[in-house]
């Protein structure tokens, strides 16, 4: 079926599941209750978490296959958004060519950069990704701010030269970006009883598209590609006694993963058309390296799980504060509230940082293959618990393949 | 000519910081074999050190003054600090004064503590563990340490003043035959370039010339023989743990007049001193010295109105520059060695 | 076989899924509402979207207490503050227009992503009305054009750079705050007087779009009084260490350093600067003179003793003593326990002015509330007559020209008001090349 085996069609299906019913998985608690605070079906919040899940997916097939961990992929997020806005601005409002030049034009500086850095590995390698990333940040955060607007951000403007479309709309305002006539920002509210479930095109735009990019991912994962990737990882020396040269294919990986990362950045500015200079900055950079960690290294699925988790927890821990606190614990004594607040805020709010911190120590100290492994770990749990119920069957559990 | 001398002495007072810091990281790379990204957070926390024992002299206690009002009209509360009341307004006015330097006595023991509860509490599981991990563990541990400091002080800057003394600036052109006034130098920034200058020899010195240090640097160069011979490499190893810390926190302390601590001062250093470690040579003292002072003196230089006009934004990215072409045609960093971190 | 069927069939569904959620659009049918987040009978949601994380969070937490505080005076409580000096009198403590007011929190993290990410799911999830705050210039133009994309009201926090209300004017978004052009014009006069008007001025300017408007600004308001420029050196965000920068201005023929930075890098360099003796220093036969354009009193605590003797420009102080700004202080002292910093002024004034407009409009439809706010005039707010420019959405009003105090009573009494430039002497006309290449656009309702 589709090329994939059983394996990975069930898990394609899953993902394309959650795609599709996400505006209702993610916003489990009626409106006005007090649990409300944690929905996260809102059309901003679902798009980032495509949009960084397949940065991820990006991402963990350089990272994950061939084990060169490059602290500068965002730089090509970055790159993307850029050229992703200049095409609004210059030709048109449609999404399509727009993102066409932002895998473009970061698989061109993957290209230039991966050709460099991968003269080197190691901890090398990831410091002249780090050097090259650092480099277009700074440059786009001030002297290039001509062409990247610099600390504001690039942005569309109410007299761009737009040759295919209109400069301003009737009422004298910015044009939406769309896809053929669909407007990014429209959405559709759904009331069911106490419940509002919003759905937006552009997140739906956004999961076709994931929906694609990970179908590529595994096949490319499946590949004889993807498997001499993985000889990379475990054994390079070897590789090239066998008279094969790994850099033509390492380069390649690191122009594909480049090219998601501009996909990603394309798509954030058709969701927002506003590309800032923080999105190439090196804890953007690490902060991908921390979801694919989190999620699981060198999983399909992983790096979406990692990336959802970190953005969910961002938005929704950010934006607690004491009053919302003191909401949720008004039903204690107001000795106990105050000091139960006490407790919990200095976590939340502008403190979730800290929690983020925290967060990723335990999950690599205690979980170092992520998500992925914790969930296996609950798996295995069950199955043991219902093998001692169920007399042992001759079914046999397949052997788990790499990159599962 | 005066200009340029004067660019040379920025750029060894800010490559003094880069080497006091990537000295401590190559000696972790070396000795344990660990990428530490809380090293920054180490710097930083060893500046909030002093920043703390200032705060702790400062303790006062209350004196409400009739003649003058707040600003809400209220009798002012004037704050008289205890030390001042136990030891006599000029004594107490003096140790507040020189807060700075008693810092740097409060700051190794506690320093030395810090490391060695880092060491044995979390970095002592992640030997084994790929580097891709420790670095991640190391992160969030960064992010914490920074976060839990920002909790308590805020996030913006503190100042935190040299003593008296060494206020203003000492005349360094005279000396070598210049025109009077010609090279003026704060007297600060020349204490901070001695004082690094005496921890890089003690440290240097520590590992050349003592048995302990001989057995370190054997660790360094073959651990598994070292541990087959029966010698316990491990403890010696959370000893070079506390002596890094220490030397980055006490580069932390001293910097604190040149630049008022915040909260996030730690990440700020902690890429630079990051490069500066690459471009020296991972797991070479030496490298790390050399490096931090070559890239703080080009820094310098880049900075030069002369060379940012002709090379616009050259300032912004002169180091990350030189890092990519000493790894371009010297594959393991000025001085590196053959084998070290290329997993 | 029978496997293969089975997985074609579950495609077959999740293809009809697909499908269906894709054109769920044109199924149900948008909320018939005639503007963005219209807040239902009893209460309205304000969205405060302040830096709560990185190097301004201080700043961003001293703004969220002024909109508390708002808000509580808003809704009736406390003592009421600005609500009695202001020269408008339709609030009345009853929230707006019969409802109560909520509000929302956001961090902006100082970074234009994130604080429109922040902004918009607050708008989105929340159904913020209005979006207000921010602690520097890239986000305050960042929110405002999501603001008048999404169709909800903007009303800018602290932000000082021209674009604001210059080439990135926007007709849903206002600002109180005052601008570079402003302190320029305020500084000038009181620079030439205090210190001669043939200086030769040395920049030091934070490379990036505030410190370029600001350099502009500064640059051509001191020329105009006869100064002349020297050298303008670009320093990058963030330098930590500026002795290099420092080092070479005695040696330039340049009688006076104007450094054209904000927040931590002005903390540092204005250290740097002292440490290298540059106000002990003579050229050209005079005394050396450093100048800072925009001071912040929050920042200004970080330079210690540096800041003594230094001229600036400031939006609003604690100090002023007129009627409004002494309720204000009073009524902020009295709720945290120490006097409030310009960017709460500014947000705490901003919150009530919203209110006011659409209690005044008698609806919260932005298109109403632009209305209500171009061209009005007020005062009791602690910066005398002010006036809401139809033509560009800027205040008009005094400004404040202070110089750090010599023997400051305590850590909130640092700066004492040299001159409160008048109105008229700042005033620009809309198109003044500083502020070319933008327009407002029509107001955005949204959905």
């Amino acid at each position: 079926m589709l090329g994939l085996n059983k394996a990975d069609l069930r898990l394609y299906l899953i993902v394309l599941g959650m795609l599709i019913f996400a505006p209702f998985i993610m916003n489990p608690f009626p409106e006005g209750s007090g649990l409300a605070q944690f929905n996260g079906g809102y059309p901003d919040l679902l798009q980032k978490l495509v949009i960084f899940g397949i940065f991820a997916v990006g991402f963990n097939i350089l990272f994950g296959l061939t084990g060169y961990l490059s602290f500068g992929h965002a730089a090509f997020l970055g790159v993307g958004s850029y050229a992703g806005v200049w095409m609004m601005k210059l030709l048109t409002m449609n999404v399509v060519p727009a993102l066409i030049i932002s895998v473009l034009t970061a698989g061109l500086l993957s290209v230039i950069i991966g050709y460099v850095s991968l003269r080197r590995s190691g901890i090398y390698f990831s410091i002249l990704t780090l050097a090259f990333a650092q480099m277009c940040y700074s440059l786009a955060y001030s002297v290039l701010t001509p062409i990247t607007g610099g600390e504001t951000g690039l942005t569309l403007s109410l007299n761009d030269p737009r040759v295919l479309g209109t400069s301003q709309t009737a009422e004298g305002n910015i044009p939406v970006p769309h896809f053929f006539g669909l407007e990014m920002n429209a959405s559709s509210t759904l009331e069911l009883g106490a419940w509002s479930f919003t759905f937006n095109t552009g997140y739906y735009f956004c999961a076709v598209v994931m929906a694609v990019a990970f179908y590529f991912a595994i096949r490319l994962f499946r590949s004889p590609f993807g498997l001499m990737l993985r000889a990379v990882k475990s054994n390079q020396a070897r590789m090239s006694y066998t008279g094969l040269n790994a850099r033509p294919y390492t380069l390649a990986a690191f122009v594909i993963s480049g090219m998601y990362a501009g996909l990603a950045g394309g798509l954030m500015v058709a969701m927002d058309p506003l590309a800032g200079a923080e999105r190439m900055i090196w804890t953007a950079s690490g902060e991908v390296v921390l979801m694919a960690i989190l999620g699981g290294v060198g999983t399909l699925i992983g790096p979406i799980l990692g990336a959802g988790v970190i953005k969910y927890l961002e938005s929704i821990i950010s934006t607690i504060n004491s009053t919302i606190l003191h909401q949720w614990f008004a039903f204690l004594p107001d000795g106990l509230e105050d000091f139960v607040v006490a407790i919990i805020y200095p976590f939340v709010g502008k403190g979730w940082h800290l929690t983020l911190g925290i967060v990723f120590m335990l999950v690599v100290i205690f979980l170092p293959g992520g998500i992925v492994e914790g969930g296996k770990r609950i798996g295995n749990l069950f199955r043991r618990k219902r093998r001692e119920e169920t007399p042992p069957s001759s079914t046999t559990t397949p052997a788990p393949k790499p990159g599962e | 000519m005066e200009a340029i001398i004067l660019q040379i002495l920025n750029g060894l007072d800010k490559g003094s910081a880069y080497a006091l810091i990537a000295l401590g990281l190559t000696l972790i790379f070396g000795t344990l074999g660990v990428v530490n990204f809380a090293h920054g957070a180490i710097f930083m926390i060893g500046a909030f050190v002093a920043v703390t024992l200032n705060r702790v002299l400062n303790l006062s206690f209350s004196v409400i003054d009739e003649t003058r009002t707040d600003f809400l009209g209220n009798p002012m509360q004037v704050q008289v600090p205890y030390v001042e009341h136990w030891f006599g307004t000029q004594t107490g006015a003096a140790i507040i004064d020189w807060s700075v330097p008693l810092a740097i006595i409060v700051a190794i023991p506690i320093m030395a503590l810090i490391g060695i509860a880092m060491e044995r509490g979390l970095i002592k599981h992640f030997y084994k563990r790929p580097h891709a991990d420790q670095i991640l563990v190391t992160f969030g541990l960064a992010i914490v340490l920074q976060e839990i400091i920002k909790a308590f002080y805020g996030a913006n800057p503190i100042p935190t003043p040299a003593p008296d003394a060494f206020v203003g600036s000492f005349d360094l052109g005279q000396i070598f035959g210049f025109e009077p006034f010609a090279i003026m130098y704060p007297y600060w920034r020349l204490v901070y370039f001695a004082f690094a200058a005496v921890v890089i020899g003690a440290v240097f010195a520590f590992l050349q010339f003592t048995t302990f240090g001989m057995v370190v640097r054997a660790g360094m160069a073959d651990r598994e023989t070292v541990g087959i011979l029966g010698i316990d490499i491990d403890k010696r190893f959370t000893t070079m743990f506390a002596i890094a810390a220490i030397v980055a926190g006490l580069a932390g302390v001293m910097y604190t007049p040149i630049l008022s601590p915040n909260y996030h001062m730690g990440m700020d250093f902690l890429v630079l001193s990051f490069v500066v470690v690459v471009v020296g040579g991972m797991g070479s003292l030496g490298g790390a010295v050399a490096a931090g002072f070559l890239l703080g003196v080009l820094q310098s230089f880049a900075s030069m109105s002369q060379v940012i006009d002709l090379i616009p934004g050259i300032n912004q990215v002169i180091i990350y520059l030189v890092a990519i072409i000493v790894l371009l045609t010297r594959p393991r960093g000025l001085m590196g060695r053959k084998g070290v971190m290329e997993d | 076989m029978s496997d293969k069927n089975l997985s074609r069939r579950g495609l077959l569904k999740a293809g009809a899924a697909t499908g269906v959620a894709l054109s769920l659009p044109t199924i149900f049918t948008s909320k018939a509402y005639g503007f963005t987040n219209e807040p239902g009978a009893s209460s309205v949601t304000l969205g405060f979207n302040v830096p709560q994380t990185g190097a301004y969070a201080d700043e961003g937490a001293d703004e969220l207490r002024a909109y508390q505080l708002a808000v509580e005076h808003l809704n009736g409580e406390g003592d009421g503050g600005m609500l009695n000096t202001f020269s408008s009198q339709v609030l009345d403590g009853t929230g707006i227009l019969g409802r109560r007011v909520e509000y929302v929190t956001g961090d902006t993290q100082t970074s234009s992503d994130a604080a429109r990410s922040s902004a918009r799911s607050m708008i989105e999830r929340d159904g913020a009305i209005m979006i207000t705050g921010g602690s520097s210039s890239g986000v305050a133009v960042a929110v405002q054009a999501l603001c008048q994309e999404a169709g909800v009201i903007f009303m800018a926090g602290l932000t000082h750079s021209n674009d604001t209300t210059g080439k990135d004017r926007k007709a849903n978004g206002f600002r109180h705050f005052f601008n570079s052009y402003m302190s320029g014009a305020a500084l000038a006069p009181v620079l030439a007087n205090a210190y001669g008007t043939d200086r030769n001025a040395y920049y030091l300017t934070a490379d990036y779009n505030w410190g370029y408007t600001t350099e502009q600004a500064i640059q051509e308001a001191t020329e105009g009084v006869g100064w002349n420029t020297v050298n303008t050196v670009r320093t990058p965000l963030g330098a930590g260490d500026f002795s290099s920068y420092i080092t070479p201005v005695l040696g330039s023929g340049a009688d006076t350093l104007v450094l054209v930075h904000y927040g931590g890098d002005m903390v540092n360099s204005l250290t740097n600067a002292v440490q290298f003796g540059l106000r002990e220093a003579q050229a050209n036969g005079r005394d050396f003179q450093i100048v800072v354009p925009l001071f912040s009193r929050l920042m200004a605590r970080g330079a210690g003793e540096n800041i003594r003797g230094i001229f600036g420009s400031t939006n609003w102080h604690w100090s002023l003593q007129d009627e409004g700004s002494q309720a204000f202080t009073r009524s902020f002292g009295e709720k945290y326990g120490f006097p409030p910093s310009q960017a709460a002024h500014t947000c705490y004034v901003q919150t009530l002015l919203y209110a006011d407009a659409v209690s005044r409009a008698g609806t919260f439809n932005p298109c109403g509330v632009v209305e209500a706010l171009e061209g009005f005039e007020f005062d009791g707010l602690g910066n005398g007559p002010t006036l809401y420019r139809a033509e560009d959405h800027q205040c008009f009003k005094d400004v404040l020209v202070v110089r750090g105090k010599e023997n400051p009573d305590s850590e909130y009494d640092l700066l004492e008001i040299v001159e409160v430039t008048p109105v008229d002497q700042v005033t620009y006309a809309p198109d003044h090349p500083q502020f070319s290449g933008g327009e407002l656009g029509t107001c955005n309702p949204g959905a």
